[in-house]
């Protein structure tokens, strides 16, 4: 079970929690590196808790779910609140900063960015906000090179709309400090 | 760059399906098997193959025989509720010997249960839920990639011995994505249904000549005329009340299974040579056995694990292999205790058969079986 880096995408049904964990899996196949994929979520098609997780090593993976993050990705304030406490230790919390960061925390290892309100204001398109936080992890944690990253996505979205999801993932790297970048890159 | 790619095991199970030569698919959408009927909307058009949405399961399943029986391979896939509903046309394809494959991608019950949960309780219904005396040949992969090879394996075995096959995911391998090298093609086996076109001696359509067990399919709604039907039938296909035809009937569809026992069982092991505890498990719960043992292992504990591919019939011949050199076996699954029924029967619990399974719909983790291998050993210290 040693060797692996779990990663937890967690909102609200319909933010795209889900796809943005599929397009790190994605990248990471294409990378070369060991993946699995997985989601739990309610019966709503928009709403409810949405959890996604992907597992990623230089090994072979058996157990495909998480069970203690290295990186955790929270864009409601409930999933914030329930999945910060069951962390592997040292993890990584990326946050919107919209969102109440709970007291118990440690400030330095949360990246606290504006990921809804870029994906609408400077992308110009709510629904962009997953493909905004996929630019600010893989900037924040150095996992893929940016050319898999973007064939990640590509593998994932529909034809005509490349130009949008590049930007939004170039204003989701943006969000991210150089020593934000140098404090959380990964070596997997 | 890397070749694989990142592939959901439903959509795995699409693409060994049609590569083992399915051009049919008849189905329902239904939570966790949808992306199955989803892929086959979109692939089966492009290779000149035939999707159809119908309006339930039972009329699902008797698309895909009709299909069957016309000549195309054909696959349904459901879960749960909708593999309640088939269970009766599931009886008429094995009597009628109609080759198919029918996907359960087991989610939490009973009834509608916890739709988008994982669970293993469709176990025992995958034999035992249609009724009569039956043969069925079930298998379980437990990756993406074996989703793939195993589906495969599925139609193979469906076309070769003339009988429905159950290919019984669950959600855990059904909604997770690996990334996946695809066989070549051409390195693939592909069985074919053997076609009787009438230049043989005998002409009806159910002959089966002597020491064997399946008879060719004559070609439907081409040449002669003949009949299927799922009650007691001759070899012409029409009903008879005959006590002696229908007992000689059921007891070669039971053999068709049974006398090719090796042909169809298919199990893996891993570190099992000095093994003395068995985790038995299949399908996704073997992920969370794969670490354990590795764990086990790395404390100095002789653990290995044993999980049926083939699921019905179960191995048995395999794990009595294993039971002399065993102190104890632990099964493992995502239901109340299925699999275990059979591993107590097959080893008349010549040693001690422990069990940890989950009916909540969460999954069983590797320290969850730790914990319980730690509890066995401290009873066993305890006597």
């Amino acid at each position: 079970m040693s060797n692996r880096y779990e990663m937890r995408f967690a909102g609200s049904g319909g933010q795209g929690v889900i796809l943005a964990s599929v397009i790190v899996a994605e990248a990471a196949v294409i990378a070369g590196l060991n993946t699995v994929q997985s989601q739990a979520y309610g019966p709503e098609a928009r709403g409810g808790v949405s959890k996604a997780e992907t597992v990623l090593s230089r090994d072979k993976i058996w157990y495909s779910k998480v069970t203690l993050p290295n990186f955790l990705l929270a864009l409601t304030q409930a999933s914030l609140e329930k999945y910060t406490r069951e962390m592997a230790e040292g993890a990584i919390v990326m946050m919107d900063d919209s969102l109440d960061m709970p007291a118990d925390l440690d400030p330095a290892r949360v990246i606290s960015i504006p990921i809804l309100q870029t994906a609408k204001e400077k992308v110009g398109k709510a629904f962009t906000a997953n493909i905004v936080a996929v630019g600010a992890i893989n900037r924040a944690l150095q996992l893929f090179s940016d050319e898999v990253l973007m064939e990640g996505v590509k593998r994932h979205i529909p034809a005509g709309t490349e130009e949008i999801n590049q930007k939004a993932l170039a204003e989701g790297a943006a969000l991210i400090t150089e020593e934000q970048a140098t404090a959380f890159a990964q070596k997997i | 760059m890397s070749k694989a790619v990142l592939m959901q095991g439903n959509e795995a199970a699409v693409e060994g399906a049609i590569a083992a030569g399915m051009r049919f698919f008849a189905g329902y959408p239904i939570t966790p098997s949808t992306e199955i009927a989803e892929q086959s909307s979109l692939r089966l058009p492009q290779i000149g193959g035939k999707f159809i949405q119908m309006e339930d399961e039972i009329s699902s399943i008797a698309a895909v025989l009709g299909a069957s029986v016309a000549g195309v391979k054909a696959m349904t896939a459901t879960s749960g509720p909708g593999f309640s509903l088939m269970q009766e046309n599931i009886g008429y394809g094995v009597m009628a010997e109609i080759p198919c494959v029918i996907i359960d991608v087991q989610r939490a019950g009973p009834s509608t249960g916890l739709a988008t949960s994982p669970s293993q309780g469709d176990y025992m219904q995958a034999k035992w839920g249609t009724h009569g005396d039956h043969p069925m040949i079930a298998l379980s992969p437990s990756s993406v990639l074996e989703t793939y090879t195993l589906i495969i394996r599925a139609f193979n075995l469906s076309e070769k011995y003339r009988t429905p096959v159950i290919f019984l995911m669950d959600e855990i391998v059904g909604h997770m994505r690996e990334g996946v090298e695809l066989p070549n093609p051409n390195d693939l086996i592909i069985n074919n249904r053997k076609m009787s076109f009438h230049d043989g001696a005998n002409k009806e359509c159910y002959f089966v000549p002597e020491g064997k067990y399946v008879p060719a399919m004559k070609p439907f709604g081409q040449g002669e005329r003949y009949n299927i039907t799922g009650l007691a039938h001759d070899i012409s296909g029409f009903p008879v009340n005959s006590n002696e035809i229908a007992g000689k009937l059921v007891t070669r569809l039971l053999d068709k299974v049974e006398k090719n026992v090796d042909n169809i069982v298919r199990i893996e092991e891993y570190l099992m040579d000095d093994a003395e505890t068995a985790i038995v498990c299949f399908g996704g719960t073997a992920r969370a056995a794969m670490d354990a043992v590795n764990a086990a292992r790395a404390e100095g504990k002789k653990v290995g694990m044993f999980r049926p591919i083939t699921v019905w019939p179960f191995p048995e011949k395999q794990l009595l292999a294993r039971l002399p050199q065993l102190k104890n076996i632990l099964m493992v699954e995502h239901n109340h205790g299925q699999m275990l029924l059979e591993v107590q029967r097959v080893t008349h619990c010549e040693k001690p058969v422990h069990f940890l399974g989950r009916v909540d719909g969460t999954v069983i983790s590797p320290s969850d079986i730790l914990a319980k291998l730690n509890e066995m050993e401290a009873a066993h210290h305890a006597e």
